[in-house]
């Protein structure tokens, strides 16, 4: 079988903010149909790495390229055009708008129907459609027409996978899919990302605190620690490793329990 | 029919859309209903306002973009077409000229101030407005051997269009069927279209993603839309619509100065309307502009009367008296606000 070429990859990936190196230099690959779990103590530079790659920050040396294209001056949408899809930490959502026009907006978004001034949005009966039988994947077609700021955390973040499946994108960042999630909601959202991988290979990449969601889903875990990438591979060697025994399980408790502080440069990432 | 006229956006509130069409009839019969020069004037004008708020909340109220370069953008259209017709003469060629060429000026330098300062924070496209606005006042104000500088400028209109025109002899329930009606109904049918045009661009799929903007422009770029040039589109669009009331506004009071289109009084008046009909509503403009010209232009009257009911109790009569109506004018809105918060619109649907 001939090796194929990653879909996406980072060079020497650096951001600085003022003195303080957020991401260092950081190279990696990541194939077709896999996905990868990226670990390390809050304030590693996970979600700054992740905003590096889908573009809400430019790199201050090194480069992002998809599907062999440099994409590291590109601006958000156009990354989103090409296939970066990217899911958020925080709920970001259209809090004002319905469940449904949440999802309708993504779906339209993929038809490119967004400078359509003439027509009228809801005679466009397909993106409705489509945006419909999404919501019913996730068990929210109920709460369709319910604003968004009215719905449970939970519910919000099935949204959030909603989106993503609207979304379609090949390259799919998750950050801490289920933070705040109750024990019995989890289930959900980790077979939805299941389906989503085994679903025409798409490329996942994950950042999550829970040991055991990264065991469910992984096939290869990279760590972070200072902005560096301390380990990489297999995710039962990965967790035997030392560096990560100190690096990081040393530092998180396994139950996954969230420290509250989070360094500067990841709040100032997440804008 | 009404249903598609509207665009499927319908009042969603019975209350409201008995004030709506009560609004619609009023200004539809108005020669008919409130004849007089006086009557006829304020209903023209609450047209315009219709049309100039109505494309101001297509900013403000959909796109979250605060601008202070609205009233710029109406003077432009209403100089532009104004120029034409005391250059060229009182023709329908010089109001076509004069009004797609202020348009396509308001259009033009809405892109240019769109795509510098957009990109950036919103203060700043605020602030900036503020500046060019402030600016463009002056130099009209300076260019008086052009715009006539503070005087402004007076010229006639078409033949069509005025009293002295006849379409026929007598009258019709009491209505002289002159031009001047003609005009007013240039007036009022043109506001009718502009602002069910304004209505579809806000429910088209364009309408559908500036509300994405507004609520969450960071995630609406990690979905693909390209914030600024739907800022932009929204910018552009706005003024175009905001000059082509300013041609309105030149053609129906054959005046045009800096005091009648360019104002900042005008500019906080129009935020005021779109603040108390309801953001992001449209609906809330029809509204808003016509309590507030009503306000504007009755309020005296009303309380000159008041002054002479009370005439024989203490304090009363000095409180009410005419030229106090400002401050009457202001607490009006305060209250509005503060029980309004969502505008009367915002209230009506709520109640439903």
């Amino acid at each position: 079988m001939a090796i194929e070429a990653p879909v996406l990859t980072t060079q020497d990936l650096t951001i600085r903010f003022g003195g303080h190196v957020a991401v260092d230099q950081v190279s990696c690959a990541f194939e077709r149909g896999t996905l990868t779990a990226i670990v390390g103590p809050n304030g590693a530079g996970k979600t700054t790495y992740f905003n590096l790659i889908s573009g809400q920050l430019r790199a201050y040396s090194g480069t992002v390229t998809l599907n062999g294209e440099d994409i590291t001056r590109l601006g958000v949408p156009e990354r989103c055009d090409r296939g970066i899809g990217r899911a958020f930490q925080l709920t970001n959502l259209f809090p004002t708008l319905s469940v449904r026009e949440n999802v309708r907006l993504v779906v339209q978004a993929q038809a490119r129907r967004g400078f359509d001034l003439f027509s009228r949005a809801d005679s466009h009966i397909e993106l409705i459609e489509r945006a419909e039988h999404v919501l019913a994947e996730v068990h929210l077609l109920d709460q369709a027409d319910q604003p968004v700021s009215a719905l449970p955390h939970g519910d919000q973040r099935k949204l959030e996978v909603a989106m993503m499946i609207a979304l379609a994108p090949q390259v799919l960042m998750f950050d801490e899919p289920t933070a705040g999630m109750s024990v019995d909601e989890v289930p959900v959202i980790l077979d939805l990302i299941r389906e989503l991988k085994n679903d025409r290979d798409r490329t996942i990449l994950l950042v999550e605190h829970k040991m055991d969601v990264i065991r469910s889903l992984a096939d290869r875990i990279i760590v972070l620690h200072n902005g560096q990438l301390v380990a990489d591979g297999d995710p039962a060697e990965v967790m035997k490793s030392p560096i990560v025994q100190e690096a990081y399980l040393g530092n998180a408790p396994e139950d996954g329990q969230e420290a509250p502080a989070k360094s500067a440069s990841e709040e100032v990432a997440r804008g | 029919m009404i249903n598609r006229l509207l665009s499927g956006d319908r009042p969603r509130s019975r209350l409201l859309a008995g004030v709506l069409a009560l609004i619609l009839i009023g200004l539809a019969f108005a020669p008919f209903l409130f004849p007089g020069t006086k009557s006829l004037d304020t209903a023209a004008r609450i047209c315009i306002f219709i049309v100039l708020a109505a494309s101001y909340d297509l900013l403000l109220g959909y796109t979250g973009v605060v601008s202070f370069a609205h009233t710029m953008f109406f003077g432009i259209g209403a100089y532009g077409t104004a120029l034409a017709l005391s250059s060229l003469g009182p023709s329908f060629t010089a109001i076509v000229l004069g009004t797609a060429g202020g348009t396509a000026i308001a259009a033009a330098l809405a892109l240019a101030i769109g795509l510098f300062s957009l990109r950036v924070k919103a203060i700043f496209f605020a602030m900036v407005t503020l500046a060019v606005a402030s600016a463009f006042a002056v130099l009209v104000s300076q260019l008086s051997g052009l715009t006539g500088g503070e005087d402004g400028l007076t010229y006639k209109i078409p033949r069509a269009l005025g009293p002295a025109f006849k379409l026929m002899d007598g009258k019709i329930f009491g209505v002289r069927i002159n031009g001047r009606l003609l005009c007013y109904y240039l007036v009022f049918f043109s506001a009718l279209v502009l602002f069910l045009g304004l209505l579809r661009v806000v429910n088209s799929p364009f309408g559908r993603t500036l509300k994405a903007v507004r609520d969450n422009a960071f995630r609406a770029e990690a979905i693909g839309y390209r914030v600024v040039w739907y800022r932009t589109t929204a910018t552009v669009l706005s003024a175009a619509v905001a000059a082509l009331a300013g041609a309105l506004l030149a053609i129906w009071i054959r005046y045009t100065g800096p005091a009648t289109t360019l104002s900042m009084e005008i500019m906080i008046d129009i935020l005021l309307m779109v603040v108390i009909g309801g953001m992001g509503t449209m609906y809330g403009a029809v509204i808003g502009a016509t309590l507030f010209i009503l306000a504007q232009t009755y309020l005296q009257t009303l309380m000159a009367s008041a002054e002479h009911a009370t005439e024989a109790l203490p304090l009363i009569p000095l409180l009410v008296a005419p030229e106090r109506w400002l401050l009457w004018l202001g607490m009006l809105f305060i209250l509005s606000v503060y029980f309004f918060p969502d505008g009367v619109v915002g209230r009506l649907r709520s109640r439903r």
